[in-house]
């Protein structure tokens, strides 16, 4: 898959994190809930309205809203 | 260490690893633990005796790591670096084994000795995960040791091994932190590589197979068609269980409770107390608090155990989850929907519970609507005026109808406290949204037996606390007022007076306005006011019990659009006091107190006004 942001993942599909788009607060906690340049993440569903999404990342599901998916590059 | 309490053991971890129930089963204390982050907001002490000697457990709040960023990573940050603990134990999540190491690398190289638990053992068997311990110890250099606390297993090698260590702590790590002196993100960074080094050796799992159930499950409980409809039939069942269920047990509670009251009469008489004891202690003190637990515990102690098997087993998160694009649209945190899950229970937990929303901004629009939501000395209110004036049919329909009813005053406060919300942040509480993100737990079976008769245990207790703490002095004072005369009329009945024009404003009259006054203590004595200032304009004999209400109030002047009126002020107007002093607590502000006042009673106040002149326009 060619570099995209996460809220372009397609539910079902995988994709590996490579580099955090936000602030560095906020970049930090994305990496403690597991979105870390080189981990794999899958998106998992989304919910009925369509947003959050929920993902799969470091064992655990973490659901995101689109505008904060946007801010994680993957390839 | 001081002598009396002994070593003193902190308790620190992800959020939702099961840190309290850890901390309960060891301090066999109850704390109260629920399937979803952020459980814990307070830090709670509890002690255990182990081999003759006393342990303190401290509870901290769940924490991603030990980074600045919220408010409960700096109390467990604050309370580590203080020193007060002997050891620390980081409890890990089996199941998520990796992440949960790199906050176990940020402890041990901010705090020693160190004891990791591995917990939740049980759920990673079901889920084909396996954990080698041994190898995780040598990896991690320190003591590491496996328990399944919900079951209890493990318990006493981890008192062992705690005991041990306090005794004779091993020896430090060799000082040279993996990411010392690096800028936070570059450190987290490479903790997270290092954590994922050990889990990959500790830890055999197979990703594909291990959380099928969870992701079947959610494929059904948050798809997009499914999601809404179903959290709507489960509150439409959790509902309709408790009318159908609380009847019998209400009307037997009630015909025992007052019919004890004129033995008691009888008695105090007997004894030759004087008339205006028996009266204040009979049908003061006696009556409101029988009230209170005859029309109270029965719904309540069916509705928070059901309710609290659905946040055992995980499904409140997901109720976030689904509702999150509302809350997004109002400018709003989607946490908001978990404080407002709490303050059914009580309003004054769910502001407290408003914690878990780190945006100041976002906090503060879920604290000041938290008291939307109708709260445990309301919801009964909610429940005998539906079954009093809005039932229709008989048996099975009569109740599937009557939860119907209450489930659309929940999805009207629901839906109030979206607009509220969203009328906030576009007026005084402007700014962006900030960035969400929410854990979904793994679902877990929740222990039927056991939540269950807690459950009930709690509530049967809390209830009967609020009728003893509360309803009896209330009753007193009501009677009081009731039997006071200045000139004419009694002094309750002189304060309905006052309140008669905007109370007729209201679609409702002066006795039940001031009811909801004097229910600001606490909202439960709200009824038993209103029935007292009826009683005390002395046209009627004494209330009997549930059936006679309909009859004292319909005297009374209440028409089905007066009992409407009373439902949506039941569910929007001032919080209760106890509510209020929290919402001063967390915000430190009289402002935005005052606000927290003034939005649920404007709400409340243009309601029922519109529902008033509605009733005058179209009569039916």
């Amino acid at each position: 898959m060619e570099n995209t942001t996460l809220d372009h993942l397609p539910t079902g599909r995988k994709a590996t994190v490579s580099r955090l788009l936000a602030p560095q607060g906020e970049q930090l906690r994305l990496m403690e809930l597991g979105f870390i340049p080189g981990r794999t993440v899958s998106a998992l569903q989304a919910a009925p309205w369509g947003d959050p999404v929920a993902y799969a990342v470091c064992g655990a599901v973490i659901a995101l809203r689109r505008d904060d998916a946007s801010r994680i590059l993957i390839h | 260490m001081d002598a009396a309490s002994g070593p003193v053991i902190a308790l620190v971890g992800n959020p939702n690893v099961g840190k309290s129930t850890l901390f309960n089963a060891l301090t066999h204390l109850n704390q109260h633990t629920g399937n979803w982050p952020g459980k814990t907001v307070e830090v709670a002490r509890g002690r255990y005796l182990y081999q003759g000697g006393t342990y303190t457990l401290v509870d901290l709040p769940g924490t991603y790591s030990l980074h600045p960023g919220s408010a409960e990573e700096e109390v467990t940050r604050d309370y580590l670096l203080s020193g007060e603990a002997d050891v620390t134990l980081v409890v890990v999540d089996a199941t998520c084994l990796e992440r949960n190491l790199a906050l176990v690398l940020q402890v041990t190289a901010a705090a020693w000795p160190v004891v990791v638990c591995v917990n939740l053992l049980d759920e990673a068997a079901r889920k084909h995960i396996q954990v080698d311990l041994g190898k995780l110890q040598a990896l991690l250099g320190c003591p590491v040791t496996g328990a399944a606390a919900r079951s209890g297993r493990g318990l006493s090698q981890l008192q062992a091994l705690l005991a041990e260590t306090i005794a004779a702590p091993p020896p430090p790590l060799p000082s040279d932190p993996p990411a010392a002196g690096l800028c936070p993100c570059r450190q987290a960074a490479v903790l997270a590589a290092r954590a994922q080094e050990i889990a990959a050796q500790a830890v055999t799992a197979d990703e594909e197979t291990a959380h099928r159930l969870d992701r079947r499950l959610d494929r059904v409980l948050t798809s997009r068609k499914g999601g809404i409809p179903v959290m709507l039939l489960l509150l439409a069942g959790i509902l309709w269980l408790t009318m159908a269920g609380a009847n019998v047990p209400s009307a037997l509670l009630s015909d025992l409770l007052f019919g004890l009251r004129e033995p008691l009469r009888q008695l105090l008489e007997g004894m030759g107390a004087p008339w205006w004891a028996v009266g204040a202690l009979v049908d003061g003190v006696y009556q409101t608090t029988a009230w209170v637990v005859s029309v109270m515990l029965p719904p309540m102690a069916i509705f928070f155990p059901l309710f609290t098997l659905l946040e055992d087993a995980g499904y409140l998160p997901r109720v976030a989850f689904n509702m999150d694009h509302f809350f997004h649209r109002a400018g709003a945190h989607g946490r908001q929907a978990l404080t407002m899950c709490m303050g059914l229970g009580c309003n004054a937990c769910g502001v407290m519970g408003c914690r878990i929303i780190q945006s100041p901004r976002e906090r503060l629009i879920a604290i000041l609507t938290n008291a939307f939501m109708p709260c445990n000395g309301r919801f009964p209110t909610l429940i005998a005026l539906i079954s009093l004036f809005f039932t229709a049919g008989t048996g099975l329909w009569r109740s599937l109808w009557s939860a119907l009813l209450l489930m659309g005053c929940i999805v009207l406060a629901v839906a109030m406290t979206l607009w509220s919300s969203r009328l906030l942040s576009a007026t005084v509480l402007k700014g962006l949204p900030s960035a969400f993100s929410l854990e979904l737990p793994p679902y877990r079976f929740p222990r039927l037996g056991q939540v269950l008769v807690r459950s009930v245990l709690d509530r049967t207790l809390f209830v009967l606390g609020r009728a003893v703490t509360v309803a009896a002095p209330a009753g007193l004072i009501i009677w009081v007022a009731a039997n006071v005369t200045i000139g004419e009329q009694s002094i309750l009945l002189h304060l309905a007076g006052l309140l008669e024009g905007p109370g007729r404003l209201l679609g409702m009259d002066g006795v039940i306005l001031l009811a909801f006054f004097l229910g600001f203590p606490a909202n439960e004595i709200v009824v038993p006011c209103i029935l007292m200032g009826y009683l005390s304009a002395g046209t009627l004999v004494g209330y009997e019990g549930l059936p006679q209400l309909h009859a004292i109030l319909t005297a009374n002047g209440w028409t089905a659009a007066t009992a409407l009126s009373v439902l949506v002020f039941t569910l929007f107007h001032f919080p209760c006091g106890t509510t209020c002093l929290t919402i001063w607590r967390e915000t430190r502000s009289l402002r935005w107190t005052a606000l927290a006042i003034v939005l649920p009673l404007a709400v409340g106040v243009i309601l029922c006004s519109a529902i008033h002149w509605m009733s005058v326009l179209l009569p039916v």
